[in-house]
């Protein structure tokens, strides 16, 4: 008797996951750049990115919904609904995301780097064959429950309009008034995508850190 | 479109009304989420092991889905089986039970933390199982945790827009009525992202105060 449900809830799914994919890569860039910035020789860089990190991780996800998307047309900048969900959703992560990199590259022993250089590694190798991956450990649990509060936060799209699986199951509770069946459903659909994001980054761990097991 | 002063000092009332709001939904949410998350933390120890399965599995649900489709479920959801609570009622129940998750997660971490000493300690001075945990074993547990407790009441504070959604007038939709009798919403939702990031700042600056009051001497 659900199965008449799914349809709709799965269309809203789809779009949810969309939206989430294109956060996550805006954060995947966002983060790294920001936590570099933090530490750039240039003064206005770093100033930009304490702010970036300070004013996305001070003020909340919805809030910066809301401004993107009602305030900036009124200087001048119209982002369509989805655009605005992208940015904004991508840009909080990854402000987040900064401070669990910069965490992780201050947690490799600065040893590492000096060994580096000894062995004649240029600062890039060094940064790209030593520290990163062993950064990069470091980041990935962390990371994955970072983009499950990703996936929660893509909730809120369905405040500013857009038909994702939240907005799908309160459309649907409208129409059909079957509020228990699509509250159940809609719950389980997003701990089952939460578990395939969990799912994912432990893969991902796997692969990215192998070389922890050649080591060991 | 330039700033308006005097149209954001006409509305810094109505949002004043709102923040009150946001005030007691966090109050009321994070007091409800450290009592619960506390009754989590325990009854993921006990003996009996469905039980203490099922209440991890409950926490792994109630922490992967998200805290707005939790609050319909509590607002809609229940008024659909025949109870209807209020719309702030039914979110500080929303917003204690998805945090309590995560400070039953943290307290958990704590009370872990604890070394078995401290326990074998209190037993050998004759303290009961009651006042153990009470005198002993909590107070520094609650300590350990202090941090991330922390973390979690300013995160609580940012996600009480979301309260919006369930019709709950606090600071963000007080914004919106607000811009919306005027068709201009710059000024109060600008105010309003200033208006959250002083209060996380402020917040976070006085949880890191209070903390080392906490340490049992």
């Amino acid at each position: 008797m659900i199965v008449d449900l799914l349809p709709a809830l799965l269309r809203g799914a789809s779009t949810s996951i969309a939206i989430f994919a294109g956060a996550a890569a805006v954060a995947v860039v966002a983060a790294p750049l920001a936590a570099a910035g933090r530490t750039a020789p240039v003064a206005w860089v770093r100033w930009l990115s304490v702010a970036y990190v300070e004013c996305f991780r001070g003020t909340s996800a919805l809030v910066q919904l809301f401004w993107v998307y009602f305030v900036l047309p009124a200087f001048g900048l119209r982002l369509d609904a989805a655009a605005a969900a992208i940015l904004v959703l991508g840009l909080n992560t990854g402000a987040y995301g900064a401070e669990l990199v910069r965490g992780a590259l201050a947690a490799v022993p600065a040893g590492q780097g000096d060994a580096a250089a000894a062995l004649g590694l240029s600062r890039l190798q060094s940064l790209r064959l030593v520290v990163a991956p062993q950064a990069l450990a470091v980041v990935m649990p962390p990371a994955g429950n970072l983009l499950i509060e990703l996936l929660k936060a893509t909730s809120l799209v369905s405040l500013i309009g857009i038909g994702d699986l939240a907005f799908q199951a309160r459309a649907l509770e409208a129409a059909t008034l079957r509020s228990g069946e699509l509250n159940l459903l809609l719950l389980a659909l997003y701990a089952a995508l939460a578990a395939v994001v969990t799912l994912g980054m432990g893969l991902l761990e796997r692969r990215l850190c192998s070389w922890r097991q050649v080591a060991r | 479109m330039t700033w308006d002063w005097s149209y954001a000092w006409s509305v810094l009332p109505a949002l004043g009304e709102g923040l009150a709001i946001t005030a007691i939904a966090t109050a009321g949410g994070y007091a409800l989420a450290l009592v619960l998350g506390l009754l989590w933390a325990l009854l993921r120890r006990v003996r009996c092991q469905p039980l203490a399965r099922g209440a991890t599995l409950l926490l792994l649900f109630v922490r992967s889905t998200p805290l707005l489709v939790q609050l319909l479920v509590w607002y809609n959801g229940l008024a659909a089986l025949g109870v209807a609570l209020p719309a702030l009622v039914a979110g500080i129940l929303g917003l204690g039970v998805h945090y309590a998750a995560y400070a039953a997660e943290s307290l958990r971490a704590g009370i872990e933390a604890v070394p078995a000493g401290q326990h074998d300690g209190a037993r050998a001075l004759g303290l009961g199982d009651g006042a153990r945990w009470r005198l002993v074993v909590l107070p520094q547990a609650l300590a350990i945790a202090a941090p991330a407790l922390g973390n979690q009441l300013v995160a609580m504070v940012k996600d009480t827009p979301i309260l919006a959604a369930i019709s709950v007038v606090e600071v963000l939709q007080a914004a919106r009525l607000a811009g919306g009798a005027s068709f201009r919403y710059v000024e109060p939702i600008t105010l309003v992202g200033v208006l959250f990031l002083v209060l996380s700042l402020a917040l976070a600056a006085a949880w890191r105060r209070l903390i080392p009051s906490w340490r049992p001497a």
